[in-house]
């Protein structure tokens, strides 16, 4: 019987942007067993709420994760407007669509990237970020900031972006689109990027539906499970299926984020020919009372946000669930049994999110 | 030779949100391309000369964050990217958050921003090259009059 050893993987990790610490207790070069410890990125914010009040609250909500920034600001704002009873203007949801999936495109971009780096090809990864500067930069002559954009407020949104460069993004986005798909091909078809992809870690379906496996993680393994499809903002109004793919290894979670990237254009092309004129926010009046709960399909998955208001300035409770959080427990059921090497790769194919994990 | 000629970064998040990571990484690829200068990020702290920290110290990684200053060699310079390494920034009145990073190691240059931008991280890259050549000098100055003393 061969003796176990255990090998600590991060906090410190070169694939890993963000830190996260793994103990890997191996035989020989196998992974028997992976236990997390987390904690590196904890800041609190959820308590924040006891200091600033629902207004200021969104900036702290949108600093949760410098990456899915957008998103997290907007399902705080579309949380806390429910509870109020606030109907935001039509112009309003597309545009948070339109922003939504910008910061998707960015993200999976970002990914990309991230995974040619974890296995040492570094000019796709610059190739990757190269694209995604693009992208940044429609957001940043839409909303002013690069990452974080601070556009949302309770009640809609604090600037309007007109039609003209709505279409301009589309044109943009349309020359991008043929150098994406350039670009992607190695992943796809590149046979020395194959043999570090194809069939490692691979999560059954059951597997990844019992263990609550959430977004492009979830839909690799089969199941075409997509937030969006609940139609909130405008997704209600826009032609899409979920993106699957059934194999559910590296291969696969690549192959649905490239699909995504995708479909997010064909979303930002629908929504930019059917936004309608208008006003982009409406007065808000008064305290929140009562309590939400809302769910969104960010770049990692689902998140769930949960705000309780008591009818004062300063919510009582603001819970965050975030997609990383969901996929930790599949994560290490994946990496039972695969070799050591294969680890960082692993990893990063649920494209982990620790800042949003830990808050 | 010069050490500002070739500087290796190391890359350590605090507790940041992720945004000043991602625009560290974003300096070194093709848009802004910190490399022209001679910069490669290095994941190891020992090849490393300056050291970017994001985010604020929370309890959990103040370790962490002493360790990989340890284990860079002298000289070498401290870079605290964005506000929250700065003073803790939006989540300074978090439980959590002990604040800025120079509460833990001490930090030479301060860049500001939330998210701190390319360009702002590029700055401050080159302000820490100059000061590492500085530092060097300084280093030498001090082991030649070490040396001279035990001659006398």
């Amino acid at each position: 019987m061969s003796t176990r050893s255990v090998v600590p993987f991060g906090p410190h990790h070169p694939v890993l942007p963000e830190p996260i610490h793994i103990d890997l207790v191996l035989e020989d070069e196998k992974v028997v067993e992976a236990v997390p410890s987390i904690g590196f990125v904890h800041r609190g914010l959820e308590k924040l709420v006891e200091k600033k009040d629902f207004n200021e609250m969104v900036f702290v909500a949108e600093r949760t994760c410098g990456i899915c920034s957008y998103m997290h600001g907007m399902s705080y704002c579309a949380a806390v407007e429910h509870v109020m009873g606030v109907e935001i203007p039509e112009r309003a949801k597309y545009l948070r669509t339109v922003w939504c999936e910008l910061s998707r495109l960015h993200s999976h971009l970002l990914w990309l990237g991230l995974l040619a780096d974890g296995f040492g090809f570094e000019s796709l990864f610059m190739q990757a970020w190269r694209l995604r500067e693009k992208i940044l930069d429609m957001s940043e002559a839409s909303t002013g900031g690069r990452l974080i954009s601070s556009v949302n407020k309770i009640g809609g949104q604090r600037k309007d972006v007109d039609n003209a460069m709505l279409h301009s993004f589309v044109e943009t986005l349309n020359q991008l689109e043929p150098e994406i798909r350039t670009m992607v091909r190695t992943f796809l078809e590149d046979s020395a990027v194959r043999s570090r992809l194809d069939g490692v870690g691979v999560l059954s379906k059951e597997k990844a539906h019992d263990l609550g496996a959430v977004g492009p993680f979830l839909r690799a393994s089969g199941i075409p499970f997509d937030i969006r499809t609940t139609g909130y903002l405008a997704y209600g109004d826009i032609d899409f299926e979920p993106v699957t793919s059934s194999e559910g290894d590296s291969y696969a979670r690549t192959a649905v984020r490239i699909n995504e990237i995708f479909q997010s254009i064909d979303i930002i092309r629908q929504v930019v020919a059917k936004i309608p004129d208008g006003d982009v926010a409406v007065p808000v009046k008064g305290f929140p009372k009562g309590e939400y709960m809302m769910r969104v399909e960010q770049p990692r998955g689902e998140a769930l946000y949960y705000v309780k208001a008591n009818g004062t300035k300063f919510l009582e409770r603001m819970r965050i669930r975030t997609p990383t959080f969901a996929n930790i427990p599949p994560m290490l059921e994946m990496l039972k049994g695969c070799q050591l090497a294969d680890v960082p790769m692993m990893v990063l194919t649920i494209d982990p999110c620790i800042s949003c994990t830990e808050r | 030779m010069k050490m500002s000629k070739s500087p290796w970064l190391l890359h350590y998040d605090g507790s940041s949100c992720n945004g000043c990571d991602i625009e560290v990484l974003a300096a070194t690829t093709p848009v802004y391309d910190v490399e022209r200068f001679g910069v490669v990020n290095t994941g190891n702290p020992k090849h490393a000369d300056i050291f970017l920290i994001t985010g604020g110290v929370n309890d959990q990684n103040k370790e962490v964050v002493k360790q990989l200053y340890d284990q860079m060699p002298d000289p070498k310079v401290v870079v605290a990217i964005g506000i929250c390494a700065c003073d803790g920034g939006i989540f300074k009145e978090c439980y959590n958050i002990l604040g800025g990073a120079d509460k833990v190691i001490p930090v030479d240059i301060y860049v500001p921003g939330c998210a701190a931008r390319p360009e702002a991280i590029i700055d401050g890259v080159v302000k820490a090259v100059a000061l590492l050549d500085q530092k060097r000098e300084q280093m030498k100055a001090a082991e030649s009059a070490e040396g001279g003393a035990e001659h006398d």
